[in-house]
């Protein structure tokens, strides 16, 4: 499934990254530590977090990732925004928590 | 050049998860007979022992740096030391001002108590003061630097609340004074397991929560006076002043009955 079709079917708030809607998502990964999800995500896995430092941008780009969702309404710092922009990895938000989210996007990716 | 052991994280009553020993003349006087030249009180969130420890350092011979032991809403846990109660109370209403508000439960977070010289009770805090503030790390360094204080990450080589944990790496933005490891780490490990450049000063404090943690973990800063001025040179590296982690900690001078 590409980032786009997952945009559209939960409704999620697309903040910055639009250049790569098109990415293809392998799965997903729940952490709110940056050194875990450096450690344990995978390519492709769309991050779901309530981080919203810059920080973010850096450590899905090093992996390789397809989007990041933020939770809880959760908006993201500017800086993080243009890290997104220039990384082309969408930044994504719901106003869902994280359980929620990612129960939903377990349904439709298995 | 005179060389200060200096400790510039220690936790007091206030702090939730300090020992109710950790009053202000137990922390001095245990300081004292350990050794210690300096001290900082960097309680979390919270300034409010600061005055009361400092009071007493100053009648018993100890300098006493105020401080506060600030939580971003990363979680990351960072030091900030001022010079002076001026630029310490202006930090306090920041904390009041960002400080999510969650109820203190003392049979889980323990009490946070403000006392006095002679360990009365002064005020008791309702809000837990373990919680996070609402902002950035960046903005928690710019808020301490504008008050012309020294900013310090905590405990970064801890599993959890220290940078690396929480973001994974140093923003580069980020205009830390020093980097603060724990007691157990070794500066050489740490330095390669980080790639920290040369240039970022490394300074060891005890992050003491006990009267038993204090003394034994400790930064020489070799400088002319203890004050804060001479502190931040040494951190920084001017004028010949510098900052010295011991290999293993050494026993505490002869100073007993000072």
């Amino acid at each position: 499934m590409k980032v786009s079709e997952l945009v559209e079917k939960l409704g999620l708030t697309v903040y910055s990254g639009q250049n790569g809607l098109d990415r293809e998502i392998s799965g997903g990964y729940v952490s709110d530590l940056l050194s875990d999800v450096m450690g344990n995500a995978s390519e492709g896995m769309v991050w779901i977090t309530l981080q919203v430092h810059q920080n973010v941008m850096a450590i899905s780009s090093l992996k390789d990732l397809a989007a990041v969702i933020l939770v809880n309404n959760l908006e993201p710092q500017e800086n993080t925004i243009g890290h997104s922009n220039e990384e082309n990895i969408p930044l994504l938000g719901t106003n869902l928590p994280a359980f929620e989210i990612a129960g939903k996007i377990y349904q439709l990716l298995v | 050049m005179k060389s200060f052991r200096t400790d510039l994280h220690v936790h007091t009553v206030l702090s939730p998860c300090g020992d109710l020993e950790m009053s202000p003349g137990n922390i001095v006087l245990t300081a004292i007979r350990h050794g210690l030249d300096i001290i900082a009180i960097t309680d979390h969130n919270s300034t409010k022992q600061c005055e009361t420890v400092w009071k007493l350092g100053q009648k018993l011979g100890l300098t006493v740096i105020p401080g506060c032991e600030i939580t971003s809403r990363e979680e990351v846990h960072s030091l900030a030391l001022f010079a002076d109660f001026d630029a310490l109370a202006v930090f306090q209403e920041f904390l009041d001002q960002h400080l999510t508000i969650i109820s203190n439960n003392t049979k889980i977070f323990g009490y946070q108590l403000v006392v006095d010289e002679n360990e009365n009770i002064h005020e008791e805090i309702d809000w837990y003061l373990g919680a996070s503030l609402d902002v950035s790390i960046e903005e928690v360094e710019r808020k301490v630097h504008e008050l012309c204080g020294i900013f310090i990450l905590a405990h970064i080589d801890r599993p959890r609340n220290s940078i690396f944990s929480q973001l994974g790496f140093i923003p580069p933005e980020l205009k830390v004074d020093a980097l603060q490891i724990s007691k157990l780490a070794d500066e050489k490990g740490i330095r390669e397991k980080y790639s920290i450049k040369p240039e970022i000063t490394l300074v060891k404090f005890s992050d003491a929560h006990y009267p038993g943690d204090l003394g034994k973990t400790f930064t020489l800063f070799e400088m002319e006076n203890p004050t804060f001025n001479e502190l931040r040179k040494a951190l920084m590296g001017e004028d010949g002043r510098r900052v010295h982690i011991p290999e293993a900690s050494p026993k505490p001078p002869p100073k007993e009955g000072a």
